[in-house]
């Protein structure tokens, strides 16, 4: 096992997505983030307390992606994770979602299909946390707080501490 | 056939050999060694069991039972005498179908098969059969009964019983009350209450053995209560015979052993009339049985083929078989725990029953000069039930998988070995008479 | 629940509670236009009916297929169906084509359960209605609608009273409200005419009252249920006019109402025999609720029982 980031990395990782965001975007006007639970949401809500120290308030939301997956049959059933799209809906946004780890890019493409279910964006941007390649599917992040370079056999970690106590991320051998 | 039982146990725990030629005990003693050798290594010799409650379903549902292989059923279980009821197809409530299924038990040679007749025409409940033709037939039918139906005509039932009385006949009543049973699937009660399905109350079984009792007190007949199942209509034969009423009661061996909770997961083998009761009622049974109030065990074998069991709960046919696990049943229920010995065990499900259907040749002490109709058990034994080794053709015990007490080993009738280890010895003459 | 729903026992609380939170989430989802969702993509849930059923089997129809589920709608009444050897029949063919689960609504209590436990088919079991014994996603739904007219209670139903009123002795949806509100906490008293109240309800969980007037002064939930005519002709109860005066929810007794206690009805009601028209559509009637939430809470099953493989493992990451 090893700490590919630290709390103070992660801060300042998403510190620096926020940067980017505003950069990206030309401002937070037309922007609403989406957390894919469960800590891609607790990410999005960080980046927006980053946003809005920044350049002022941004709507955060989630969106539970589990009904879309490709991979249901793989696992027992799991429960259904919360959706909250903020006041304002996502019609004619630009929508960035928030992941901690971009792996296979399944995950995404289910988030975008669930997308799909709620409205039309006017664009739809990716923030991940950690990028760890292996991808399965034609899908980027336009915004990563770290490549990191895993063989497929390795598991990466990431702990947040509101529900994992501290934040570090971990790169773990397979087993 | 000449033979001798080597190291049989008696009753009373004495080793002995017993010979048996032209069909009686011819004697007992030591070291006898004439005709065929049979070891029974210390096995408890018994009378042979006697059943006045068998549903062997021939004529009419062959594809079930048929008296022959009921008769096997019954060689295995250690019973020398049956009595076939009459819910038949046709009915047995002529001379003719009594007298043939008599001839059927005599042609399979495995127990002796006696008839019980209907007491109204075609069960119908509506006007009394011709009990006496078949009391003067050949099958000599001394037992009537309705069975699977109630005789519920209170007038009727007084008939009956007083009618029989001219030939010694006795009426076997299947107490249940059909108004308070209409559509009735399990015991009344908590269970049912769960289940969802429709209630057979303890009343309606109670109500008319209480009506029944007090009709053979006024007419002064006999009366035979089928496969009693409550605590309560235990307490009214006791009360009946306290009042020097002339009736004997029976219970089942399933109704000693197996409780309403078991329908809990619908499956219809334990669907059964009368329906399973509740523990406070099995317990009441089994004091019952041990102190004499209940007079006799009665299989109540009801065979049904796969199909009428194997749907859903309403639907499902009622019954259980019952012959070849019967004295076990009764040894788990009764011995073992220590409420009856083997002497009252051989009283309750032998001797009794053949006094009370006056089978002369059945229920005799195992003695000199007595028929040799016996039964000998392993008593330390322990078996698997298993339905597909069951010679019944149907396999709808409720037992199956559960490991009982005391097996039979063999089984004589009228002084052939009709089961010899367990296994039917195919026939060697014509049965007897 | 495993593999099955059959009865609520196959519930543990938090088990339950985790249908209805997942109601919830769909219900988020499904607010606005609703397309569907592919979770259940290339598996078919077969709707077995040996009882008419219109309003369950069209509740369970477009659960299934807002989760994308193919359907097949097997309506047995009427055809030759009517022993239990063609439930056998029935399952068997239902297996051989590949059911994934079998919605079954039958007239006889425990036809679910032999269905499930007889080896006759693989596909998951959902008892929509089993004779007089349980119908537990009405169940389901009840406990869903109250939850949201309550917005106090989550986890469980502590301190909530509830009354279910009419053909106890007859009704599955009875049975499975009496086992999944108590063993959500609630506080449950049936009434009706001792007719119509088992003879083992002395051992449920519950209070018993024959007096609806004093039965309903406190309750949160007035829960009626349907009362069929038929039980009159066996002399349940005299007549229908008695019967709905002394346990019929008429205006009066609407009025005495606390002003946040609900009525309920499984429908279909029989207006002005157990409730009043007054009562079916006052502002405390959730009936329509009940039936728009048949839906969702049916989603909620059906994915917690096909969504996903009966794996034990933790597959991929």
């Amino acid at each position: 096992m090893a700490t590919v980031l630290d709390a103070g990395e992660i801060g300042r990782a998403l510190k620096r997505i926020a940067h980017e965001i505003i950069e990206h975007n030309h401002g937070l006007e037309n922007v609403v983030l989406l957390g894919i639970p469960t800590r891609g949401a607790f990410l999005g809500e960080r980046i927006a307390d980053f946003l809005s120290e920044i350049a002022g308030p941004v709507p955060v939301g989630t969106l539970d992606i589990t009904l879309h997956r490709d991979d249901l049959r793989l696992r027992p059933p799991r429960p259904l994770l919360p959706t909250n799209i903020p006041m304002g809906g996502i019609e004619g946004k630009d929508v960035v979602l928030v992941d901690d780890v971009l792996f296979s890019g399944r995950t995404i493409r289910a988030a975008l299909d669930a997308l799909g279910e709620i409205g039309r964006p006017r664009t739809v941007q990716l923030a991940v946390l950690v990028d760890r390649g292996h991808r399965e599917l034609p899908i980027r992040a336009d915004y990563v707080g770290k490549n990191i370079p895993t063989s497929s056999t390795e598991s990466v970690r990431v702990h947040l501490s509101e529900i994992d106590g501290s934040d570090s991320v971990e790169i773990m051998a397979g087993a | 056939m000449k033979y001798t039982i080597k190291n049989a146990r008696m009753l009373d725990d004495a080793i002995v050999d017993i010979e048996i030629a032209n069909g009686v005990i011819a004697n007992i003693g030591k070291e006898i060694s004439a005709g065929e050798i049979v070891d029974a290594q210390k096995s408890l010799v018994i009378p042979g069991l006697v059943d006045l409650h068998t549903h062997l379903r021939e004529p009419g549902r062959e594809d079930s039972e048929t008296v022959a292989t009921g008769s096997a059923a019954a060689a295995k279980g250690g019973f020398t005498a049956i009595s076939a009821m009459a819910n038949t197809f046709p009915v047995a409530d002529t001379a003719g179908v009594v007298e043939q299924v008599f001839r059927l038990g005599q042609e399979a040679g495995l127990c002796d098969v006696f008839p019980i007749g209907a007491v109204t025409a075609g069960l119908e409940g509506k006007k009394l059969a011709e009990l006496g033709a078949m009391a003067n037939s050949k099958a000599q039918v001394r037992i009537f009964s309705d069975d699977g139906k109630c005789v519920s005509d209170p007038l009727l039932m007084r008939r009956a019983l007083e009618y029989v009385k001219t030939f010694n006949g006795i009426i076997a009543q299947h107490a249940q009350e059909p108004a308070l049973t209409v559509g009735s699937q399990m015991n009344e009660g908590l269970v049912s209450s769960k289940l969802g399905l429709t209630g057979w109350p303890a009343v309606a079984e109670e109500a008319i053995i209480a009506r029944d009792i007090l009709l053979a007190e006024h007419v002064g007949s006999r009366l035979h209560i089928c496969h009693l199942t409550t605590a309560g209509g235990v307490d009214l034969v006791r009360f009946a015979k306290s009042r020097g009423i002339n009736v004997t009661a029976e219970v089942t061996p399933h109704h000693l052993l197996l409780t309403d909770e078991l329908v809990s997961n619908y499956d219809p083998v334990f669907k059964v009339n009368p329906p399973l009761r509740t523990e406070k009622d099995v317990m009441a049974l089994r004091k019952g049985l041990a102190d004499g109030t209940i007079d006799i065990v009665g299989t109540d074998h009801a065979p049904h083929p796969t199909e009428d069991k194997d749907c859903e709960w309403q639907s499902a046919a009622f019954g259980m078989v019952g012959l070849e696990t019967a004295l076990s049943v009764v040894v788990k229920a009764m011995i073992e725990t220590e409420l009856m010995s083997w002497e009252t065990l051989v009283e309750r499900m032998s001797i009794a029953p053949a006094k009370i259907a006056g089978y002369a040749k059945h229920g005799q002490i195992v003695a000199k000069g007595s028929p040799a109709n016996l039964a000998i058990i392993d008593t330390s034994a322990t078996w698997i039930v298993d339905r597909n080794t069951l010679a019944s053709k149907s396999k709808n015990t409720p037992f199956a998988g559960m490991t009982m007490p005391a097996q039979v080993r063999h089984t004589f009738l009228n002084g052939d070995l009709v089961l010899k280890n367990g296994q039917i010895v195919s026939k060697m003459n014509g049965g007897s008479n | 629940m495993e593999k099955h729903l059959l009865s609520i026992n196959d519930l543990s609380a938090s088990e339950a509670i985790q249908i209805l939170n997942t109601a919830s989430e769909l219900s988020k989802i499904s607010d606005g236009p609703m397309k569907k969702l592919p979770t259940l993509r290339g598996r078919t849930v077969v709707n077995l009916f040996f009882e008419d059923s219109t309003r369950t089997r069209i509740s369970f129809e477009s659960a299934a297929k807002r989760l994308s589920a193919d359907v097949i709608n097997f309506s047995a009444k009427g055809s030759s169906v009517s022993k239990g050897e063609s439930l056998k029949d029935t399952a068997q063919t239902l297996q051989a084509m590949g059911a994934d689960a079998v919605v079954i609504r039958h007239g006889a209590s425990g036809a679910a359960q032999r269905l499930a436990d007889s080896g006759w088919i693989s596909a998951s079991v959902i008892n929509a209605g089993d004779g007089t014994h349980e119908h537990p996603t009405q169940a389901l739904l009840d406990a869903y609608t109250i939850r949201s007219k309550f917005p106090d209670l989550k986890d469980n139903f502590n301190g909530l009273k509830v009354a279910i009123v009419g053909d106890i002795l007859h009704s599955r949806v009875a049975r499975s409200n009496v086992l999944l509100l108590s063993k959500l906490g609630a506080k449950i008293t049936l009434v009706a005419p001792p007719t119509l109240i088992p003879v083992g309800v002395t051992d449920w969980d519950v209070d018993v009252s024959y007096d609806l007037d004093s039965a309903i002064l406190n309750a949160d939930v007035v829960m009626m249920l349907r009362i069929q005519s038929e039980r009159m002709a066996a002399s349940f109860f005299p007549s229908e006019r008695e019967y709905s005066r002394g346990y019929g929810l008429d205006l009066a007794r609407l009025n005495s109402l606390k002003d946040s206690t609900i009525v309920m009805h499984p429908g279909p009601m029989n207006r002005g025999l157990e409730i009043s028209a007054e009562s079916a559509d006052s502002h405390k009637s959730v009936v329509l609720a009940q039936v728009s939430n048949g839906v969702l809470v049916r989603m909620a099953v059906l994915y917690q029982l096909l969504g996903g493989a009966a794996l034990t493992g933790e597959v991929g990451a």
